[in-house]
């Protein structure tokens, strides 16, 4: 079996493989508004690469963090807008 | 480009040469003035310095003539730019002067005196009340002058809806090769007649009209990614006074921005001799470790680009706003340094109140460009 | 002393190859990339590529999780190696949650997304789409389309060059088998995609007709955009969006090279010998370089088949409309970009390509819908944290 992490999504405990990215984590968990766009669209990713800057979430109190550069760790604090 | 290429010779009462704000500020005034203008601009409008510039609309206090030429132009943007598009980003921040120690407090006390002097309204900030102002500022600042007045603008969209608004021809992508006296020859080879010249070409005025006593002076700066509230007005630091900002070695200052859009822009530096426009690494780096010293965590923000521009430098620090000794017909508005997108629309009124020879509402003397050259 | 002979950025097949190229001459080398592992876009998660093994042996130093710039760790020689993204054109409801790029799509399933049971639509362009295909039916989604916009002409014209490359066949009609049963479109595209918080239909041209699909997701993509940033950044010459190279792989500043889908795309064979090529040039090893030249002028002459065969189609640059968006970053509409006659002109007056993309997006976009060219390269390559801007050398 798959080793797991335990990921907290805007307060929630979510438990995902160890080496899913916390992009694809949160679509797996049903999240499809990553953030909101200037004018208040809901966005989820694009690229899946780090380029699109569409997956952009709070990690650890970190504003703007590309979600699918980033793999879930145990304990991460991921916030969406 | 617009006009007619077939077409017989083009004039105009006013041809402007460059399509910065100053330029873009003179048309508007002129053709305001009922006079028909044509703007020749090299590469896109509002591209130059203007792009580069952090569109700090504020009131100084060098001397008396910058004073005025800056609030003239300040109250004409308060008037104005309600009417200009959203894309100007305006946002009434006001300047906040931080002081770091009592000497610096001193400063602020003298600043507070010359404002208020004049009509200003300012507020002078304790060590609690800066902090409350600015929560990310270091704690142990000793305090600031607040000039509530003051504002931010994105100067880009200001020229393209000035030069929408006044009517003016605009020629894009063809440079001024040579300026004479009641004309221009352009890169493809037309001749332009004007009634008046006006050779706005920011920096490189100089190469139009030579021996023009301007040098252009490098900027750096980074803009962040959305942090709103992270910076709540124009931050500038008053240690510049120490760290000889106003010499002519290379400095940098503090310098932060409240962008309409949530972004950070930080500031400043300031370079002589330096033609290259690439980003300069050590000059960059001194300049963010400086705004850490004030700012600890803006090292934590996420910097999304950095870019350079060239501030039009004069001796005095004071633009030159009229005709070339000598000629009649050959006129400049050029050498603003850092402060060009605020006094552009006073340029622009001092300018036009000449040429069409009504009494202009300050004098203009101190920015003639007869003070510093000879014919 | 130098601590490095070779830095070498990008950790994809032309970045692993030219590490394995020059470490195992015995060169120090060391590699940087910003994704949390080695493999770039191809390799993504598969521990069982024996490029990665033999990378893993060589003895070159690997960074992951690092952003190069232009304050490169001192070295003698670079190799660039920053592989590609894709063009995405915009359409209406490309951004409703739920549509993904075709490489985006299949990068986030090998990174941990699931798509079992769920319909996808697959569009766009080029022999992606059906390697995306296929590792969506593995991972047991429902295909309910495979969607090409080249024509069965064009196509057709591809498939006989591969008759010369057997083994590239072998790979399409293994990739054709496995997607038995499964609709496949040619020129044909994703018109719109519609949905309330998400996606949950796309219309399709196909042909003449129109044609709608129920669907959970969306993947499309274009093909692929060489990323020049960094190359530009350090002076490099660049022409028609490419690196411009010597046959040595050398660009035009002394001691840079570069390798892969950044001088042009043509696969991951032409990244590997270029990559090889590169590595052992950079180590000043030129005898074993020029071994390849051939190897390298058959992937050349792939990848150019492969740009004909699937350039993107005119009536793609009808697909926005004027509220649909063009820079996502900004929300910038393509009718507000209408009237703009150059890249620069709508950054400075529609914030276009202002965000932290940096307009690697509407960049593509604007070229492929307009015709723009690029505007010049300012540091930081990607958005870094500010202080990192304060170091002047990346150590
Ligand atoms: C880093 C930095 C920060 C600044 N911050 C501020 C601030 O906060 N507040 C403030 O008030 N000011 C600021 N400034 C100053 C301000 O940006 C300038 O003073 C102002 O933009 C000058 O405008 P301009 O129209 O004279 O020049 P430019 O904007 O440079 O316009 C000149 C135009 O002339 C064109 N041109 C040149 N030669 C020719 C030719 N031969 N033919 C045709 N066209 C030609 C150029 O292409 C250019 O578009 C800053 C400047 C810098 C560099
Ligand atoms: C999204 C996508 C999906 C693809 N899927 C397939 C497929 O299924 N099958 C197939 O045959 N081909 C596929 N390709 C094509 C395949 O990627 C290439 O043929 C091959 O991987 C190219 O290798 P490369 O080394 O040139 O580039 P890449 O594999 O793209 O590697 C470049 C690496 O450099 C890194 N990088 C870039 N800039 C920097 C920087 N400034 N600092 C640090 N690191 C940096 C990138 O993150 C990346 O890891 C795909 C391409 C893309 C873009
Ligand atoms: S999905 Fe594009 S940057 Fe993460």
């Amino acid at each position: 079996m798959n080793r797991r992490v335990t990921v907290i999504v805007d307060g929630r405990p979510l438990q995902v493989d160890v080496g899913t990215t916390v992009a694809a984590a949160l679509w797996n968990a049903g999240v499809t508004a990553f953030r909101h766009s200037v004018t208040g669209e809901e966005r989820a990713p694009l690229c899946g690469m780090g380029i699109c800057f569409e997956c952009r979430v709070t990690i650890d109190g970190v504003e703007h963090c590309r979600s699918c550069q980033t793999l879930c760790a145990d304990g991460m604090q991921v916030k969406t807008s | 480009m617009l006009g007619d290429p077939g077409m017989s010779r083009r004039s105009a009462d006013v041809v402007v040469v460059g399509g910065g704000i100053v330029g873009a500020a003179c048309a508007y005034e002129c053709a305001a003035g009922g006079l028909s203008v044509m703007v020749i601009e090299e590469s896109v409008v509002g591209g130059g310095a203007t792009a580069a510039g952090m569109g700090h609309i504020v009131v100084m206090d060098d001397s008396e003539a910058q004073f005025q030429l800056t609030s003239l132009s300040e109250k004409m943007w308060n008037e104005r730019v309600g009417a200009m598009p959203a894309g100007v980003e305006h946002l009434p921040c006001g300047t906040l002067w931080v002081a770091a120690d009592e000497e610096e407090m001193a400063e602020v006390r003298r600043k507070q005196a010359f404002y208020e002097a004049r009509g200003v309204p300012v507020e002078v900030l304790d060590r609690r009340q800066l902090e409350e102002a600015e929560p990310h500022l270091r704690k142990d600042m000793a305090g600031g002058l607040l000039v509530p007045g003051d504002s931010v603008v994105y100067p880009p969209v200001a020229v393209s809806w000035m030069l929408r608004e006044c009517g003016a021809t605009v020629v894009s992508g063809l440079g001024v090769i040579t300026l004479r006296d009641g004309g221009v020859t352009l890169s493809d080879g037309e001749v332009i007649q004007a009634g008046v010249v006006v050779n706005a070409a920011g920096a490189k005025a100089v190469r139009l009209t030579p021996g023009i006593p301007v040098a252009p002076r490098k900027g750096h700066l980074v803009i962040t990614d959305r942090y709103p509230g992270f910076v709540r007005h124009q931050l500038i630091e008053l240690g510049y006074l120490k760290s000889a900002h106003s010499s002519s070695g290379d400095s940098v200052a503090f310098n932060a921005q409240p962008r309409k859009t949530g972004q950070v822009l930080i500031g400043s530096s300031r370079q002589y001799g330096v033609e290259h426009s690439g980003v300069d690494r050590p000059i960059l780096s001194r300049m963010l470790r400086r705004a850490a010293e004030y700012m600890p965590e803006i090292t934590g923000l996420t910097a999304i680009r950095t870019w350079t521009g060239f501030r039009a430098a004069t001796p005095d620090k004071l633009p030159l706003i009229g005709p070339v000794p000598g000629t009649q017909r050959e006129w400049l508005a050029t050498g603003h340094e850092g402060l060009g997108i605020t006094t552009s629309l006073g340029t622009g009124r001092l300018l036009a109140d000449q040429i069409l020879k009504r009494t202009p509402p300050i004098p203009v003397e101190p920015y003639l460009p007869g003070r510093c050259m000879h014919e | 002393m130098r601590r490095w002979d070779v830095v070498v950025v990008g950790a994809g097949p032309a970045g692993i190859a030219a590490a394995c190229g020059a470490a195992e001459s015995g060169a120090r080398v060391l590699v940087l990339d910003d994704n949390p592992a080695a493999g770039g876009q191809i390799w993504r998660n598969d521990a069982a590529q024996p490029w990665l093994e033999r990378f893993a042996e060589s003895g070159a130093e690997l960074r992951t999780g690092c952003v190069a710039t232009d304050t490169l760790p001192e070295a003698r020689s670079y190799v660039l190696a920053t592989g590609a993204r894709e063009l995405f054109v915009p359409f209406p409801g490309w951004t409703l949650p739920g549509a993904f790029g075709l490489g985006g799509m299949q990068a986030l399933v090998k990174s941990g997304l699931e798509v079992a049971g769920k319909r996808v639509v697959v569009a766009g362009s080029g022999p992606l789409l059906l390697a995306v295909a296929s590792l969506l039916r593995k991972r047991g989604a429902a295909v309910a389309a495979v969607v090409e916009q080249a024509g069965r002409t064009a196509m057709a014209e591809f498939g006989v060059r591969l008759l010369m490359e057997p083994e590239k066949l072998g790979q399409g009609a293994g990739l054709m088998m496995s997607l038995w049963g499964v609709p496949f479109y040619t020129g044909s595209w994703v018109e719109s995609a519609m949905g309330r918080g998400r996606v949950e239909r796309v219309r399709m041209r196909c042909g003449g007709r129109v044609v709608e699909q129920d669907c959970d997701a969306v993947a499309v993509g274009y093909g692929l955009l060489p990323n020049t940033e960094l190359a530009a950044l350090l002076g490099c010459h660049l022409a028609e969006g490419t690196v411009v190279v010597d046959e040595w792989q050398e660009t035009s500043v002394d001691g840079v090279y570069a390798a892969g889908e950044v001088t042009g795309i043509g696969g991951v064979e032409k990244s590997l010998v270029e990559g090889e090529i590169a590595g052992l040039a950079a180590a000043g090893l030129q005898g074993q370089a020029q071994r390849l030249f051939a190897k390298r002028a058959k992937t050349h002459s792939f990848a150019d088949g492969l740009a004909r065969a699937f350039a993107p189609r005119a009536e793609l640059r009808k697909l926005a409309q004027t509220d649909t968006l063009v820079c996502r970053c900004e929300d910038v509409t393509r009718g507000a970009l209408e009237g703009m006659k150059s890249w620069r002109e709508a950054k400075l007056q529609t914030r276009c390509g202002m965000g932290p993309c940096q307009g690697r997006v509407c960049g593509g976009a604007t070229r492929f819908l307009f015709g723009w060219g690029a505007d010049s390269m300012r540091p930081p390559v990607f958005p870094v944290k500010v202080e990192s801007l304060i170091e002047t050398r990346q150590s």
